[in-house]
């Protein structure tokens, strides 16, 4: 089992007036195939950390390897790329473009990661597939229900085949019986080999993750 | 079976092709349809008035050049400089006789003729040798003497009969042309039966009848008679004036050479007119029409300019979250930066092409009103749509900017 992420007491510390410490010394180690949840009190650093992992943030102490890079050393530039090909993100809002098909928004994941042009029509409409929209692909997002408009942005994330899916309250906008079938689409993710950390306060969803990490204060500790 | 990418240590570039940038920056415009076309409104109003303007300055130039290229570009008068309206008494003129001749030598001159106004005296001119007691019968009508090339120096054409000749003129036969008007107050309309006329006691006969004289059109209601005959029957002395018709283009070297040859000793005796300088009439007609409406039409611009920034900002802001997801996908701050600047273009180009089209439009329209032949500058439509597009590029820049220095987690935090 090869690593994917490697946090090693990372820190993150926003500079005020006053400065906030939103991660304070996070070690953490993901292997491949793992599903953690991080769960933990409003404004306790979890979103910060889950950004962190995502390589859209930098820390500002410690040490951070995703797939055995040191994102440390990258440019701005570098760290757009490894987003784009090794991370996929879903968030509590869908961030969906409602001018464009769920086909077309499945293909944005696509746009900047060097997948060639013409490969991406039949990707798209895998992760569609895969996500059980295989018929709703020329639907708009306004066409769709909560539920499906959040498979669409779990197909976008999961399109380019990346290491790790990074989920930000991804039921948070869904009922519970929506929400219980977008984990059990985690759990088949799961089980075809992708690596998941999913950030809730969802009790539902630590259930479902193999690991469950808590965040008090920017504190983490690992619960078993 | 894995689906997911193994470890890999290159991280490489993101990128995206013009193609893709392309069609990511129409979707963009045509996500908000009539947005976009409000913004192009301006663009376009701005380049309409600087094609129009610009094509309907060259029209009008070229219409009043194209008058002078059709008369004046080939004339060349050739007078005596003390010849004017305060030269009373007798002169001396310094145009020879043989001043036809002279000037038909010189490379570049088509045709040559002299024309002199004859002193009858006041003698009145009839076409019956008894008074009709009906109706006037006698007329005051100039009489003009002139070498036999002056008809092919001036554009002359007939109506009836034929010119008089160098025969004529060496015989000095009283014979005459007379203009269209001269010949319909002597109530002359054809010469088969040599219709004779009188000044005072002198009979001529008519043996042409002009239609037009496009040079020289004191010709249409005068009697023409050769320079032999003048001398002989109204004691001619000398002639006063040359025309002279150049092939294209010589005008000016004709008008330089003209005295000198007419007047070897003393060619400044002699005045020269030439026509002007048709890329001068041009010019002045240009910059008059030019100035205030350039001036307009360049507001016009800036106000488009500043429109498309201004949306282009507003769209930057109403679409934070879509650039944080961009971003979170693998787009680099330039992938931001180019797509606005693309959709900021494109409207720009858009705005370019509508108003090139429309210019042009109204400078057919205008012209087809005035009767004009249109002319545009070629490169004026091609290069409008580049300008409306650098006009875009450049409104674009400054929200492009804004879009760009957005970080990643606040723009994901920022929209939806
Ligand atoms: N850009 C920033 N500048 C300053 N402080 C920030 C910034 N981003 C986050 N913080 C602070 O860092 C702390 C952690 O924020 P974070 O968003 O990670 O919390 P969270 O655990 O995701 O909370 P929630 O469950 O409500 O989403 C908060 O106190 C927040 O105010
Ligand atoms: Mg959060």
């Amino acid at each position: 089992m090869s690593v994917i992420v490697e946090l090693d007491a990372v820190r993150r510390t926003f500079p005020g007036p006053p400065a906030v410490e939103a991660v304070r010394d996070a070690t953490l180690t993901v292997e491949e195939g793992d599903y953690v949840a991080v769960v933990g009190p409003s404004g306790s650093g979890k979103s910060t950390l889950l950004s962190i992992v995502g390589c859209l943030d930098r820390p500002t102490g410690g040490r951070y390897e995703l797939t055995g890079i040191d994102v440390g050393e990258l440019s701005d530039g570098e760290l757009a790329a490894l987003r784009g090909r090794r991370v996929g993100f879903v968030f509590q809002a869908f961030h969906l473009l409602q001018h464009r098909s769920a086909l077309e928004n499945v293909e944005i994941g696509l746009l900047y990661n060097q997948t060639p042009r013409r490969e991406r029509r039949a990707m798209a409409e895998a992760a569609l597939e895969r996500v059980g929209l295989g018929h709703r692909i020329e639907f708009p997002p306004r066409h769709l229900s909560g539920g499906e408009q959040q498979r669409v942005a779990i197909a976008r994330a999961i399109a380019p085949r990346p290491s790790l899916l990074l989920c930000d309250e991804p039921t948070g906008n869904l009922d519970s019986k929506t929400s219980e079938a977008i984990l059990g689409l985690f759990d088949e993710l799961q089980a075809d080999g992708l690596t998941l950390m999913v950030v809730t306060h969802d009790p539902a969803v630590s259930r479902h993750a193999r690991r469950t990490v808590e965040i008090v204060d920017g504190v983490m500790a690992e619960a078993s | 079976m894995t689906l997911w990418r193994g470890r890999n240590r290159s991280v490489g570039r993101s990128r995206l092709s013009w193609r893709d940038l392309t069609s990511e920056a129409v979707a963009g415009l045509l996500a908000r349809p009539s947005r976009t076309a409000l913004t192009i409104l301006g663009t376009v109003l701005g380049i309409t008035a600087l094609v129009a303007t610009l094509g309907i300055a060259r029209t009008a130039g070229s219409q009043i050049v194209g008058q002078f290229d059709a008369l004046q570009a080939t004339s060349v008068t050739v007078e005596n400089r003390t010849e004017g309206f305060f030269g009373g008494g007798p002169q001396v003129s310094h145009i020879p006789w043989d001043a036809e001749a002279r000037l038909v030598r010189l490379n570049g001159v088509v045709a040559a003729g002299t024309i002199t106004r004859v002193d009858t005296q006041g003698e009145l001119v009839r076409s019956v040798p008894i008074n009709d007691p009906l109706g006037q019968s006698e007329f005051a009508i100039d009489v003009y003497a002139a070498s036999p090339g002056l008809f092919d120096a001036i554009d002359a054409t007939l109506s009836a009969g034929r010119f008089f000749d160098a025969g004529h003129d060496a015989r000095r036969d009283p014979v005459a042309v007379v203009g269209p008007a001269a010949a319909r107050r002597l109530n002359i309309t054809r010469v088969d039966q040599q219709p004779a006329i009188f000044v005072g006691d002198t009979t001529l006969v008519v043996v042409g009848i002009l239609t037009d004289v496009r040079r020289e059109p004191v010709l249409l209601d005068a009697i023409v008679v050769p320079n032999g005959t003048a001398r002989r029957l109204f004691g001619l002395q000398a002639p006063t004036k040359v025309a002279i018709r150049t092939e294209l283009g010589a005008a000016r070297l004709i008008g330089e050479q003209a005295p000198v040859a007419l007047e070897p000793n003393d060619p400044a005796t002699l005045r020269v007119i030439v026509p002007p300088e048709p890329r001068a009439v041009q010019e002045a007609v240009e910059s008059d029409v030019n100035t205030l409406f350039l001036v307009l039409g360049a507001v016009a611009l800036l106000v488009g300019a500043i429109g498309i920034a201004n949306v282009t900002l507003v769209s930057v802001l109403e679409r934070v979250g879509e650039i944080g997801l961009r971003r979170a996908v693998g787009a680099a701050r330039r992938h931001i930066a180019a797509q606005f600047l693309a959709e900021s273009a494109a409207m720009g180009l858009i705005g370019g092409i509508i108003g090139a089209s429309a210019g042009v439009l109204v400078v057919v329209g205008v012209s087809a009103a005035q009767q004009w032949t249109p002319v545009l500058d070629l490169r004026v439509p091609v290069a409008a749509p580049i300008a409306g597009a650098v006009i875009g590029l450049v409104a674009g820049l400054y929200p492009s900017w804004r879009a760009a220095s957005l970080e990643p987690v606040d723009a994901l935090r920022g929209g939806t």
